[in-house]
């Protein structure tokens, strides 16, 4: 009992101050994120830029109509880090009456990766208590320390107990969600925190939650709600 | 998405050296790898790129296939009078992009 305190007070020694992934990434990748010249994430934001305009829906109505400019939702990504795609998608199709956008497809990704960068610089700001996600933040904690998959390892070992340590030739994060999505060296392309979450849960040889389930809703909810406090800074671009 | 984000100083002072950032969203498909059936992907990178200003030439570049998807291109000119910046490029399919960007020199 005192072997585990005492190793749980060295996890808690070792445990950095909450700091973004950026921190982490080698000044190069830091570099390619702080030149807007220089980040390729913007050619979908500017892609993001042209989706905001078309109309769609029954009544041919495009997100400008109702929104007016995209900095008008300055904020709204601050709220919503980790499930801005879900928002998109409900605007979409219960006030557009439009279909719903495929999450991970390249319109989805351009118009979070527009509606996130309103929000650049903005302290992350997850409510606890907001309605739509009652529970599902502690729900996504007990997921994230649960431990999984044929390694055997719970998110939480990672990148809580190891974050700062080195996994192969990248410094793992501490798991913060302020930066989606986000262009990944690794993909040479936008990903969403679907795509990231799936990643690592196959990296464990876990099978990943499916995208539309309530885990990983819970677990979303919760990256979100662990992020409150840093910057926003959509895109962010990541080894 | 986007084809292409070219990034040049709208005004420049004669004789300082201008920087003229591109982006290029591009899949940069090398050739070396497999689809789900086991058949190579067909190479389709940009091979070329020609970059002028006031319709002289300031470089013209060809790619390889390690260059990354999306590539990112970082140019140096002089700023000389004022012109466009002209940018195109030849890919793998085909494909001929081009885009201008003028540049005032005061």
């Amino acid at each position: 009992m005192t072997r585990r305190l005492a190793l749980a007070a060295c996890v808690l020694l070792s445990a950095a101050a909450p700091h973004s992934g950026y921190d982490d990434a080698s000044p190069a990748v830091q570099a390619m994120q702080d030149d807007d010249g220089a980040n390729p994430a913007m050619l979908w934001v500017a892609t993001g830029r042209t989706l905001w305009d078309q109309p769609a829906g029954p009544a041919a109505q495009s997100c400008r109509t109702c929104h007016g400019p995209p900095d008008s939702l300055r904020g709204a990504a601050a709220r919503h880090p980790a499930t801005l795609e879900t928002r998109i998608n409900w605007s979409r199709t219960m006030h557009q009456g439009a279909p719903a956008l495929p999450e991970e497809g390249e319109a989805m990704l351009s118009l979070a990766a527009l509606v996130g960068l309103q929000s650049r610089g903005l302290p992350v700001a997850v409510a606890r208590d907001d309605v739509m996600e009652a529970g599902a933040v502690e729900a996504g904690e007990a997921l994230f320390t649960a431990r999984m998959g044929q390694l055997n390892l719970s998110c939480a070992d990672c990148h809580d107990g190891l974050a700062g340590g080195r996994l192969g030739g990248a410094r793992i994060p501490q798991g913060r969600v302020n930066a989606y999505p986000e262009y990944r060296l690794e993909w040479q392309g936008l990903g969403g925190l679907l795509r990231r979450i799936r990643n690592c849960m196959t990296g464990v040889r876990a099978e990943p939650f499916p995208a539309a389930s309530p885990e990983m809703a819970s677990l979303r909810a919760y990256l979100g709600w662990r992020t409150n406090g840093l910057p926003m800074e959509t895109p962010g671009v990541r080894p | 998405m986007a084809r292409i984000l070219l990034n040049v100083p709208k005004q420049a002072r004669r004789g300082e050296a201008i920087e003229i950032k591109l982006l290029l969203s591009h899949p940069m498909e090398t050739g070396q790898r497999r689809d789900e059936t086991g058949a190579i992907v067909p190479r389709n990178i940009i091979r070329d790129v020609t970059c002028t200003y006031g319709g002289a030439l300031v470089v013209r570049l060809e790619l390889f296939p390690a260059i990354s998807a999306n590539p990112f291109l970082h140019i140096a000119a002089r700023a000389g009078a004022s012109g466009d910046v002209v940018l195109t490029w030849t890919d793998d399919a085909g494909l001929v992009g081009t885009e201008t960007a003028a540049v005032e020199v005061v």
